[in-house]
């Protein structure tokens, strides 16, 4: 039996290949309305945050607070945001991580 | 001889390289997560070279893991890939004396990466006819690269020890897509709202609270805006 994942992975594929060819391939005079163009601008933003912050707000299986996680992710955040770029944050937070497991009360 | 085209795919080459390496870790991870979740080395790979998309493969392997509804899957690895179609608007213009084949190939392998370097070279250098070899330059390499790293990530995945918690990379790369993508304080606004509401929301069934939060995050963004305005 063929896996139904291959029917989400191929639904995703057609749409991102739709996005992508949006202007490039189907429509040179295609406009969006001005709403829409706007709104596009704050997709990048409102869905990584929506990704990244319940990975670093995490509870631990006694109820406090992951702290390691929540300020490995604070000084990644600072990295990310003075330098702009993905390999010293994923370095520098993936120490930062390491060092804090072994520094703070488990 | 160097042509004008080897000229220009040869300088996407090289505006491409420091790109290609940061995004070695990045293909490693989804396909880590890919074995993690249980998916196959062909399902993983599959959705690397029919997605292309690292964000939307990442948040997709995660709900699916998490055993969230297929049209909650679908839906959200679309909002996040929604991006593309901006960046499709852009770079239209400057490729229209192509034919079909070659704009539906460079739609198909169009990334961030590929985007940011090509229109900042049309914008400060004016477009020429070669344009499209250099965004090929720039694009082959990162789909070529992001196949191999998603291939190891899946086939070393098992070698990793847990104990180094290699999975914190998917919240550390999505933070550096965060960190680059906000440009204003509406934007600052956007983050703060969908990134609150998707900690409150985390519990909903089937990966609903993200898709949910990052949709109030793109209104409070448009809302904010307006505001500026007044």
């Amino acid at each position: 039996m063929i896996d139904p994942l291959w029917g989400v992975i191929a639904v995703i594929g057609a749409g991102t290949f739709a996005w992508r060819g949006a202007f490039l391939v189907f429509g040179h005079g295609l406009r969006m309305p001005d709403l829409v163009r706007r709104g596009l601008n704050y997709v990048p933003p409102a869905v990584f945050a929506a990704l990244v912050l319940p990975g670093l707000v995490q509870w631990q299986t006694d109820g406090t607070m992951d702290a390691a996680r929540l300020l490995a992710g604070a000084v990644a955040a600072w990295v990310a945001w003075r330098t702009r770029a993905t390999l010293p944050t994923l370095i520098i937070g993936m120490i930062a991580l390491w060092a804090l497991r072994a520094l703070l009360p488990a | 001889m160097t042509s004008p085209r080897r000229q220009a795919f040869a300088d996407g080459l090289r505006a491409v390289a420091p790109m290609v390496a940061a995004i070695v870790p990045f293909g490693v991870t989804a396909g880590v997560a890919g074995l993690d979740a249980g998916l196959g080395a062909a399902l993983t790979m599959g959705m690397s070279v029919i997605v292309f998309a690292g964000a939307s493969q990442l948040a997709s392997i995660q709900l699916i893991d998490a055993g969230a509804a297929a049209p909650l899957v679908v839906i959200t690895a679309l909002i996040i890939n929604l991006r593309m179609l901006m960046y499709s608007a852009h770079l239209a213009p400057h490729f229209q004396h192509l034919t079909a084949g070659w704009r539906s190939l460079m739609a198909y392998i169009l990334t961030d990466q590929a985007y940011a370097l090509t229109i900042s070279r049309v914008m400060t250098e004016g477009g020429d006819r070669c344009s499209h070899w250099f965004y090929l330059g720039v694009a082959l390499p990162l789909w070529g690269v992001w196949q191999l790293a998603t291939a190891f990530g899946y086939w070393a995945g098992t070698a990793m020890p847990p104990a180094w918690e290699l999975g914190f990379i998917v919240p550390l790369i999505f933070l550096a897509l965060l960190m680059m993508s906000i440009n204003s304080r509406p934007g600052v606004i956007a983050a703060l709202v969908a990134g609150s509401l998707s900690v409150l929301g985390r519990d909903l069934p089937a990966g609903l609270g993200l898709t949910l939060a990052s949709l109030a995050g793109i209104a409070a963004g448009v809302i904010a805006e307006g505001w500026r305005r007044d």
